[in-house]
């Protein structure tokens, strides 16, 4: 397993791929985090979906995190694309043939491509996390919001639940796309597939009724993310997620192990 | 252990109600060069993918290096594979794939350099896959499957895109190996290619082995043939009847005559038609190759290549 990790790990640090993608995922982190402090005072809200966040919850001890865990479905989002494409792309190269060669035992393979593709969902959440936070603070003193509950020992506890949060959400999400990247073998596909589903029909689900919000994988690894919600608590969220990610990785290492590798 | 590098028996492989490859037995042994030969979609790839555990067989049995191809984990070390053609990532450099494939292997990368510099690539190494000519995907793919020291090497068309100097070097690289003793089994297009370098030929036609032994036994096997042209053309329609009546096959072909016969029957025609007043100007015996008893075995019209 060792052995593919460090393998995947030669595609994965190349310049464009990582840099690239932390260019990206740092922007949008840095972009969300603005739109929560400079629109403030918008009368049409200043967060996701028109939600307010108001200077008296910035000040709060888990203020400090607040914006950062609000970017966990666009972290989530740019894992599952990575995910998804660094596991269909064996299939359209035909370098996983070459790969099951070098290494048979193919659930040691599957192991460790998501142990590397995970070590760089941590290097993006904590560099988004880096940028979140640092941003958070250099902002904070523009729009008047007290920062003083924010170094104080609640707020690195919550600092550090909402790290993980997102964390588990962005491994999550990337978990997601893994699987459509080996089910569908065609990068294109899985990530269409995934951005749709999460971007347009979950959301379109939970519009026609918001009780759907229960029963949908992005869904309950947002409300991860973000430490959990007045309508979906936290360990709702935890424990449906777990269990459906468990499922969905059986299904997929059985049929991975079992399938003929024919391109 | 054995004498033998690879032994199928009865192996099988059936998609829906057509089989790719039907009850096939063949042995190769070790440290040869064998060719393994067929039309496209005769099952050579799928064959080669069952060797190398990428496919599990419907039927039947084999063994590489006398392990059970069940298990390939156990003797996969110790192959070098390139099936289908050259398959690496597009924007790592030839080294860097290189350097993949060793690590997932658990090779030494520090043979990298050597193996780019002996199948010609070692000034490119640096360079991306994708900028590289069809030829040079094709050496980087030999160069892969020498990464873990093979006792087997496995390559599918590995002559494919080179041109003929590559074509040369390849072979001679094929015979160095085979000399080290590295059994090379080997598909190719390239009949005349394998004809040079194979001591042992598998053929498949349609999913099922129709010839597999030594080269020479198959090449012996084959009727010999003599070409003969006269002085003047229109004798040849009474040179075809000389040679059918001492029970002879032949058929006049532009301006020459082939016949089925032994190169002794040359001397015994050349009489028969100076007695009837006829000049043979040439007679030419011939060796079939094997791309003409390839294609006599399989019934197909020869065009140069399968």
């Amino acid at each position: 397993m060792l052995r593919v990790f460090s393998a995947e790990w030669i595609k994965l640090r190349r310049p464009t791929l990582l840099l690239g993608t932390l260019l990206s995922v740092g922007g949008l982190v840095a972009m969300v985090t603005s739109f929560i402090f400079l629109l403030i005072d918008s009368p049409s809200g200043n967060g996701d979906r028109g939600q307010v966040i108001t200077r008296e919850m910035l000040a709060l001890p888990s203020g400090l995190s607040l914006t950062f865990a609000q970017s966990a479905g666009l972290l989530g989002l740019a894992a599952l694309c990575v995910f998804a494409a660094q596991t269909a792309q064996e299939y359209t190269y035909g370098t996983l043939r070459n790969i099951l060669v070098r290494q048979p035992a193919r659930m040691k393979v599957l192991a460790g491509k998501h142990l590397a593709i995970s070590l760089f969902a941590l290097i993006l959440v904590s560099f988004s996390a880096i940028i979140g936070l640092g941003l958070s603070v250099l902002l904070a003193a523009r729009v008047n919001v007290s920062t003083d509950a924010w170094f104080t020992s609640d707020a690195i506890s919550n600092t550090t639940n909402s790290f993980l949060n997102v964390m588990f959400a962005t491994v999550a999400y990337g978990t997601i796309g893994m699987v459509l990247g080996l089910l569908l073998r065609s990068p294109i596909s899985a990530i269409s597939i995934g951005v749709i589903w999460i971007l347009i029909v979950e959301s379109l689900l939970v519009a026609v009724r918001s009780s759907f919000g229960k029963y949908l994988p992005g869904a309950q690894l947002s409300n991860i993310g973000q430490g959990g919600s007045i309508d979906l608590s936290y360990s709702y969220s935890m424990q449906y997620s777990l269990i459906f990610l468990a499922l969905a990785a059986t299904i997929t290492a059985i049929l991975f192990k079992r399938r003929d590798v024919a391109n | 252990m054995s004498n033998e590098a690879i032994s199928v028996k009865d192996l099988s492989k059936k998609y829906g109600d057509r089989y790719a490859l039907s009850h096939a037995n063949f042995q190769v042994p070790l440290g040869t060069i064998c060719g393994f030969v067929g039309p496209n979609g005769a099952g050579k790839t799928t064959t080669i993918r069952m060797l190398l555990g990428l496919i599990t067989p419907t039927g039947g049995s084999g063994k590489v290096l006398d392990i059970s191809i069940s298990q390939p984990e156990k003797y996969l070390s110790f192959i070098g594979a390139m099936i289908e053609g050259p398959a690496f990532y597009p924007a790592l450099t030839g080294s860097q794939n290189l350097r993949v494939l060793a690590k997932t292997g658990g090779f030494s990368i520090n043979k990298i350099q050597s193996l780019l510099e002996l199948v010609g690539l070692g000034d490119r190494a640096g360079s991306k896959y994708k900028t590289y000519s069809l030829g040079m995907k094709q050496r980087l793919g030999i160069a892969a499957a020498l990464l873990p020291n093979p006792k087997v090497l496995i390559l599918d068309e590995p002559t494919n895109g080179l041109d003929p100097a590559g074509i040369q070097e390849i072979r001679e690289l094929l015979r160095k190996l085979a000399d080290d003793g590295i059994t090379v089994f080997v598909s190719s297009h390239l009949l005349s290619e394998l004809e040079m370098i194979s001591e042992y030929l598998v053929m498949l036609r349609e999913g099922e082995v129709i010839f597999s032994g030594k080269t020479k036994d198959l090449l012996a096997s084959t009727q010999p043939v003599i070409k003969v042209k006269t002085e003047h053309e229109s004798d040849l329609k009474i040179v075809l009847e000389i040679a059918q009546l001492a029970g002879h096959a032949s058929i006049i072909r532009g301006d020459e005559i082939f016949i089925t016969a032994d190169e002794k029957y040359g001397s015994e025609l050349n009489k028969s038609a100076f007695s009837r007043g006829i000049t043979l100007s040439a007679i030419t015996p011939l060796r079939p190759s094997l791309e003409e008893t390839f294609f006599e075995m399989t019934n197909q019209e020869s065009e140069g290549q399968l």
